[in-house]
């Protein structure tokens, strides 16, 4: 209800983000702080400033460059969901964001947020893995680039160095290619119960868990199971048995390692079937 | 003079304040020098409180008093009392600051008072606790357990009381000659009712007058200042004023006479601030009373015929760590008295024992005690139908009691005044198609897809009354209630009632029929509740009682107003009062229309009685206070349907449809409103919601990202119809509709997923039917046809 007292600060630019995060060390960046603020205040965390950079210009919007698409970190779900660009070369963007939270959660979350913040359970980090996505940061050292699959690396956590922020989101635009995600939403919170992403393109498959470990993954055996296959629902089936050892995976009140396991088959299954429009 | 306004959808007058933000909750309220509490919780179930350092709190710049629960009992405060006594029951003491024990999470056991709530909320972690935590029990039947952990020294085995009704012996014969009989063990889930506002509390003292005022988010104010003066803090009655003001939302756990209460009370006399808390959604989770809670061995007995002989229920009732107001009501007289449902059942009986735990105290919750006995009824029944081989619809037609049967006496007590079931019932096959829908779910079957209906009929008795009688069985109350019906001179007519609207639009409804008994335009009249100082005395709003019992007091008030005015305008008039009569808003001369008064020419004369007869009083107010003489009966049939996803376990709604019984529908937006509302809160009992503890008394399911309530898209368009069935001893033969739909709901729902399951060989399972606890039992048993992959 009330958070520990913080100092806020708001940040116009990449730049000015940058130096105010060296000058509030263990400050924290506030994107659309649905995450952030309500762990505020059950004050399980108590940072010292936050910096508000959901209102920097440069981080904003969905642009077209040659083969990819560039998504700015501060772009709202509600953008990402009405975006004619991502409609047109990557609807598994909106149609994942669709599926988060409600209105309001979507007209203040962040793609950069969630993907920063990591939370095992969020839905865009499997789309990101599924669509071979590259995530741009920024620190005092200036900019990189960091491949989806290198860039979750447990839980809340992430490939993300001190003082960096995340900047953009770099989607390859696939011709042709058929995607869809697949969740099973928790039924309090609406995270992902279990959410799987599949992009199929050409012959290959890619496809992503998140909500089932520490943090989103590659579905590798499923990939294998169908490289080089057409997607017909007999050898979906097939390959959307046992996707995932139970052990290593999440468990709660609402669904144990097992389930979570069976989910997992399940939600693949439904999500290629839709990507194959079958 | 316009239509009659009773049963016109009229909108209700309340709501431009609270969509707009408008209303006037506690938490909205400011007064000079005002100051806040925040409460220093046990985050143990149980634990021995060895220490308690308040010296770093005490110190915190801002900080103006630290309150313990060793320096409230010094200063002569006592524990809380419980409002429903049995014979035999334990009532051990509730401090409202605990000082020797915690018992259970969110116990409070000390009070930060700080000049802002921030102060109040950093210092409340200063405050060092000192406890050595101990083993502690949360379900009922572990408390009940030899060597179980004692929640209170003086109860060493936990039993608060046990209960039983009905013929033990008849009942065990029927059984013993029965063609047929069926046992369910069953779970009703403990709930966490979750009213929209949370609690808040306001307390001011006034030195120069030794008076207290309290704001607080309360169902009943007149219980509180009963309990507060006369048991807990020996206020004088008069020298306390509680105010409910707007209350978002009680579902029965704003009837309770918390501990908070009481803090900012003493708090405020000590301080000579007014003082106040408002809960935490944290908080609320864990120190709001739950509801529900039993375990349960039920069995029905049936003969050759089909017909019912017999019900035998053994019920455990966690009554957690204290005893509430109301409690020891819930799973007895509530409870029990409510097994013969709309059927004949000759036979019942019926034994209750509730431990304490080290759980969140147990109140009433939206139905109290009906929902639990409907849903382990309806559970029998379509067990049974299905053990006969017969469809669940005819197996209830068959034992349905009949219309020429009422009164009805049943063999727990109650007797039914009237109904007439099978014509409810029937209307609700009707329009559901229930042929059609039968069918379509044998082809849905043959496809791979599992639909299920539940068809339940139910029966609820609300308005306790009368008086005597709830007396005789225990409750410290009386269940009368009060109206002041206050006419002024420009005709305006303000009307007080003892009953209190935290949501269910009695400031509509109730002027609805007031404008009609009056003739006067319902923009005329105002309804004043919730306020110990501006009404006469009241016992609040649970049990759907506020219509039958308080409306019907609010309408023989009028009708004292009426036959004052005639007298009145019989003066005026210079004719026999007999000869008035009161037609078309005027009072006149039978036959003759010409010599008329309006309803605002007796008002004023009323008032100056310039021109007025000798020997009546001069003013225009009434008082009546209404003691029913029974409990009122509405009914109804329910029916849901739902698929299950047999890929996940997943139940999804398909269709809602009730046929509701509440007598004479007073406005139909209102009632059909609560019943919407009741709905979903029963299907949140049957698919989504429970307090799920683990061992140590904690709960698991204390916030909202895992506490499921239902949300829109849980909800399908709930199709409503009604049938009108007179309640044969009140004034407009109205019966209570507010709980309806939770009583209905939770049995219909569990009942449509339990047929859904039926071709997996799965007879029953317990609440909440969440996605994983389906799949697995459908893991453990494939349908015979349907070798699944």
């Amino acid at each position: 209800m009330y958070t520990a007292e913080f100092t806020y600060k708001k940040a116009g630019s990449i730049s000015e983000a940058i130096s105010l995060l060296q000058q509030h060390p263990d400050a924290k960046l506030l994107a659309g702080g649905h995450s952030l603020i309500p762990t505020m205040k059950l004050r399980l965390a108590s940072p010292p400033a936050l910096i508000d950079i959901s209102k920097v210009a440069e981080l904003r919007g969905v642009r077209l460059e040659g083969d990819h698409l560039v998504i700015g970190a501060m772009t709202t779900y509600h953008e990402l969901e009405t975006s004619d660009l991502l409609k047109q070369h990557c609807p598994i963007i909106p149609q994942a964001v669709h599926l988060i939270g409600d209105p309001m959660v979507r007209a203040k979350g962040t793609i950069g947020g969630s993907l920063a913040h990591a939370d095992p359970a969020a839905d865009l980090p499997a789309s990101m893995l599924a669509l071979d996505a590259k995530i741009k940061v920024q620190g005092p050292g200036g900019a990189r680039v960091i491949a989806a699959d290198n860039f979750f690396t447990g839980m809340f956590s992430t490939a993300m160095q001190e003082g960096e922020i995340l900047t953009e989101v770099h989607v390859p635009v696939r011709a042709g290619a058929r995607m869809a995600y697949a969740k099973f939403p928790h039924p309090a919170s609406r995270y992902a119960v279990v959410g799987v992403a599949v992009v199929a393109d050409g012959g290959s498959v890619r496809a992503a868990v998140t909500g089932a470990g520490e943090h989103a993954m590659r579905l590798s055996k499923l990939e294998q199971a169908l490289a080089g296959k057409p997607l017909t629902a007999e050898n979906i089936t097939a390959a959307c048995q046992g996707l995932l050892p139970p052990d290593h995976l999440n468990h709660d009140l609402v669904a144990s390692k097992e389930y979570r396991a069976h989910l997992v088959d399940v939600m693949a299954r439904r999500a290629l079937m839709q990507a194959a429009g079958l | 003079m316009a239509d009659k306004l009773f049963g016109k959808a009229m909108k209700r007058v309340e709501d431009p304040r609270f969509i707009t933000g408008t209303g006037n909750y506690t938490d909205d309220m400011t007064l000079p020098g005002m100051v806040h509490a925040a409460m220093v919780r046990s985050p143990y179930a149980h634990a021995r409180i060895k220490k308690i350092d308040v010296s770093k709190a005490r110190s915190y710049p801002g900080v103006l008093a630290v309150i313990t629960g060793q320096e409230m009992k010094d200063a002569g405060i006592n524990g809380i009392p419980t409002g429903w006594l049995h014979p035999g029951i334990k009532t051990p003491p509730h401090y409202a600051i605990t000082f020797d024990k915690a018992r259970h999470v969110g116990d409070i056991v000390a009070a930060v008072i700080a000049e802002t709530r921030q102060i109040a909320e950093d210092a409340a972690e200063l405050v060092e606790v000192d406890y050595e935590p101990l083993p502690a029990v949360a379900l009922g039947s572990d408390a009940l357990k030899p060597g179980a952990p004692a929640v209170h020294d003086d109860v060493p085995d936990n039993v608060c009381f046990t209960w039983s009704i009905g013929d033990k012996a008849a009942v065990d014969a029927a059984f013993a000659s029965a063609h047929k009989t069926v046992k369910l063990n069953l779970r009703n889930n403990r709930l966490v009712p979750n009213a929209m506002e949370p609690r808040a509390s306001l307390a001011q003292y006034l030195k120069a007058s030794d008076e207290y005022t309290l704001w607080t988010t309360s169902q009943n104010p007149h219980i509180h200042r009963l309990l507060i003066a006369a048991f807990i803090m020996g206020i004088p009655e008069h020298k306390l004023r509680v105010i409910a003001p707007d209350v978002g939302g009680g579902f029965g756990s704003k009837i309770y006479q918390y501990p908070e209460e009481i803090i900012v009370l003493y708090a405020a006399k000590k301080l000579n601030r007014p003082v106040k808390w408002t809960a935490r959604r944290s908080e609320s989770f864990v120190t709001d009373s739950h509801g529900r809670d039993h375990e349960t061995v039920a069995e029905m007995a049936v003969d050759q015929s089909g017909k019912i002989t017999a019900v035998r229920v053994d019920t455990i009732a966690n009554m957690g760590a204290y005893l509430t107001t109301f409690a020891p009501a819930v799973p007895t007289y509530l409870y029990g008295c409510l097994l013969a449902g709309t059927y004949t059942t000759p036979h019942i009986y019926c034994h209750v024992t509730a431990p304490f735990t080290h759980t969140t105290p147990v109140d009433a919750y939206r139905g109290a005690g009906r929902p639990e006995a409907t849903y382990l009824l309806e559970r029998l029944v379509d067990v049974m139908a299905h053990e006969l081989g017969m469809d669940p619809v005819e197996f209830r037609r068959k034992n349905l009691i009949p219309p020429d049967a009422f009164p009805y006496q049943t063999p727990v007590a109650l007797q039914y005044d009237s109904g007439n079931y099978e014509a409810n019932l029937d209307k609700a096959l009707e329009l559901v198609n229930y042929k059609a829908l039968r069918q379509q779910q044998e082809e849905w079957r043959k496809q791979g897809r599992y639909m299920g209906i539940g068809v339940i009929t139910f029966i609820e008795a609300c308005g306790l009354a009368p008086s005597a009688l709830v007396g005789s069985l225990g409750a410290q109350a009386g269940q009368w209630e009060s109206a002041l019906v206050r006419v002024m001179p420009t005709g305006k007519v303000e009307v007080f009632t003892g009953t209190h609207s935290h949501g269910q639009g009695h400031e509509t409804a109730f002027a609805q029929v007031v404008a009609d008994e009056l003739q006067i335009p319902v923009e005329d009249v105002v309804l004043v509740h919730g306020d110990t100082g501006r009404m006469p005395y009241g016992w609040g709003s649970y049990g759907s009682r506020s219509a039958p019992t308080g409306l019907s007091a609010i309408v023989l008030a009028t009708r004292k107003i009426i036959d004052k005015a005639k007298k009145i305008a019989a003066h005026l008039l210079e004719a026999s009062p007999d000869d008035i009569v009161h037609e078309d808003g005027k009072f006149m001369v039978k036959g003759v229309p010409d010599k008329a008064k309006t309803f605002f020419d007796i008002a004023l004369m009323a008032h100056l009685a310039h021109n007025y007869p000798a020997d009546l009083e001069p003013g225009l107010e009434a008082t009546h206070f209404y003691d029913p003489k029974n409990f009122v009966f509405p009914f109804g049939t329910h029916i849901a349907v739902v698929e299950v996803d047999p890929d996940t376990g997943k139940v999804k709604l398909l269709r809602y449809l009730s046929v509701d019984d509440c007598g004479p529908v007073i406005n139909p937006l209102i009632a059909d409103g609560q019943v919407h509302g009741g709905v979903a809160q029963g299907l949140g009992q049957a698919l989504l919601e429970e307090a799920v503890y683990d061992k140590e008394g904690q709960i698991l399911s204390g916030n909202f990202l895992e506490y499921t309530l239902p949300r829109a898209d849980d909800m399908v368009q709930i199709e409503h119809d009604h049938t009108v069935t007179p309640c044969p001893h009140n004034p407009l033969g109205i019966k209570g509709i507010g709980e309806a739909g939770t009583i209905a709901s939770t049995a219909a729902v569990a009942n449509a997923v339990m047929d859904a399951l039926r071709p997996f060989g799965i007879v029953h399972l317990d609440m909440p039917y969440t996605p994983e606890k389906v799949w697995r039992a459908i893991q453990a048993t494939k349908p015979l046809s349907q070798a699944a992959d």
